[in-house]
């Protein structure tokens, strides 16, 4: 039996999946990559962006991360693109574009 | 030396629960299950156990706190009968799909409606699918013999499912019959101590129970929770040898009375089996065959072993205590007949519902049940639709 969510996949035998497919590791959500979900894609600006940081808690997926008091890129990984964080913005410095992929400006 | 003392079916089911000590009873009250929480809470006051006892607002509530006891790590029991179940519904797959060994005392009554207490197997019948073993009892004896077993059967290795322990309501639940109980500490021994191997609480192992499942490994999920079940034919065989040994007591996946040359058998769960033994010890003195195939395990279903048993009868009256609607016949009804179909038994069968919501069943209507037997082998009466035994009809 695979104990570890990285050691089993879609073609794992069901003889070799935990009872009640529980997980015995933490953390292991972050492999989940939710952001395939997505259909509209936040954008920076960076020229408008004034590090306000106000977009960091309204995200409801903790998909922007802050280091030395500074946001920085978005999680694509995990970010479902809901837009939250562009109608937050008081200097409308994120843009959501249609689809999966809106890259950087 | 064990005890000859007299009981209900819940004092019964409550002193297993005395002697088994579990760490955690949520429950709810409900007729005719009520007493049973009600005992344990009694117990609970005068120091005889160390259970912690939940009082919760709903069924729902009972089922969902008894699953977080149980995934935490430790014996988690409760008790419901009819509509608590029914309210209950939605956890009961949670619990037995998270593969926990939880243990429940089931009081079996109908289903409303019409609104009735009594007994009837509508309840338990109902969450036959639940991935739930079920186990039946024809008295007080069975129903605490029982509840011992179940914490054995339950947190087996190959098994790892929840257990509901049924016996019937009233009848059983409230009647007071002679009964034996058993010394506490070889009890104690035989039920052992709970140590499972991964649990929420252990804080060297984080771990999640009931994850999200993407179609790519549900399926995988549920054959693996069905193998466990048909593992656990063998486990409650052998858990019961062991209980034998302790006790004296010998249980099966079901138990035949009178059935080795029975040329008309009659299939039947809970109560109702000791009425038919009587009508059965009857007829053998007038020199009829007949003979009863009482079951006791109905998930898993020994569909094939009860087919082995019952191949060289003539005729087969199959009772079933709960109405499915299906205009088909009863839940006994349509599975034992498959089996008896796939293992090419080829007696007479007929689905007879009886005592549904209480009414009663005579030593006589047995005996009609087997007069209709015998015409039926004969070729002399055939019926189009399922019978109701008892039924007032125009």
């Amino acid at each position: 039996m695979s104990m570890k969510a990285s050691e089993i996949n879609e073609k794992t035998a069901w003889q070799d999946l935990t009872e009640g497919l529980k997980i015995y590791e933490p953390g292991t959500s972050k492999a989940f990559c939710t952001g395939e979900w997505r259909t509209q894609t936040p954008v920076m600006n960076w020229e408008k962006c004034k590090q306000c940081l106000l977009c960091v808690p309204y995200c409801p997926d903790s998909c922007i991360t802050v280091k030395n008091g500074q946001r920085q890129e978005f999680d694509y990984d995990h970010c479902k693109g809901c837009g939250i964080c562009a109608k937050a913005c008081p200097f409308r410095a994120i843009e959501m574009r249609e689809g999966k992929e809106g890259g950087n400006q | 030396m064990a005890i000859r003392t007299r009981m209900s079916g819940n004092e019964a089911v409550a002193h297993a629960i005395k002697q088994i000590n579990p760490d955690v009873m949520p429950a709810f009250p409900i007729t005719p299950s009520t007493e049973i929480p009600q005992f344990v809470a009694s117990m609970i006051a005068n120091g005889e156990v160390d259970t912690e006892f939940i009082p919760v607002e709903s069924e729902h509530s009972a089922m969902s706190a008894t699953m977080g006891a149980s995934a935490a790590g430790v014996r988690a029991i409760t008790a419901t009968s009819s509509c608590g179940l029914a309210l209950m519904w939605e956890v009961l797959y949670v619990a037995a799909s998270s593969r926990l060994p939880i243990v429940m005392a089931l009081v079996n009554r109908g289903l409303t409606g019409p609104l009735n207490i009594n007994a009837e197997h509508s309840d338990s019948m109902g969450a036959r699918d639940s991935g739930w073993i079920q186990i039946y009892a024809e008295n007080n004896q069975e129903a605490y013999d029982n509840f011992l077993q179940a914490h054995r059967i339950a947190e087996h290795k190959d098994v790892q499912l929840p257990v509901m322990i049924c016996q019937d309501g009233f009848i059983t639940s409230h009647a007071v019959e002679n009964i034996t109980l058993w010394e506490d500490e070889p009890i104690k021994r035989f039920v052992g101590e709970y140590h499972p191997e991964h649990y929420l609480l252990n804080e060297n192992e984080p771990m999640a129970v009931g994850p999200y499942a993407v179609s790519s490994y549900c399926m995988e999920a549920k054959k693996a929770q069905a193998q466990a079940m048909m593992n656990a034919k063998q486990v409650i065989l052998d858990v019961a040898k062991e209980f034998e040994e302790v006790t004296g007591q010998h249980y099966g996946l079901f138990e035949g009375y009178q059935l080795e040359d029975a040329e008309y058998a009659v299939v039947a769960i809970g109560s109702v089996c000791g009425t038919i033994k009587d009508s059965i010890d009857a007829l053998r003195e007038k020199g009829v065959k007949v003979g009863l195939l009482k079951v006791r395990v109905f998930r898993p279903f020994p569909g094939k072993e009860m087919a082995e048993a019952l191949k060289h009868c003539k005729a087969i009256g199959i009772m079933d205590r709960a109405e499915s609607y299906s205009g088909n016949g009863g839940p006994l009804g349509a599975e034992l007949t498959a089996a008896l179909y796939q293992a090419k038994v080829t007696a007479e069968t007929v689905n007879i519902m009886y005592g549904l919501s209480g009414r009663d069943v005579r030593v006589e209507d047995m005996e009609e049940v087997f007069g209709w037997l015998e015409k039926m082998a004969a070729g002399e009466l055939h019926f189009d639709e399922y019978p109701y035994l008892g039924l007032r009809t125009r």
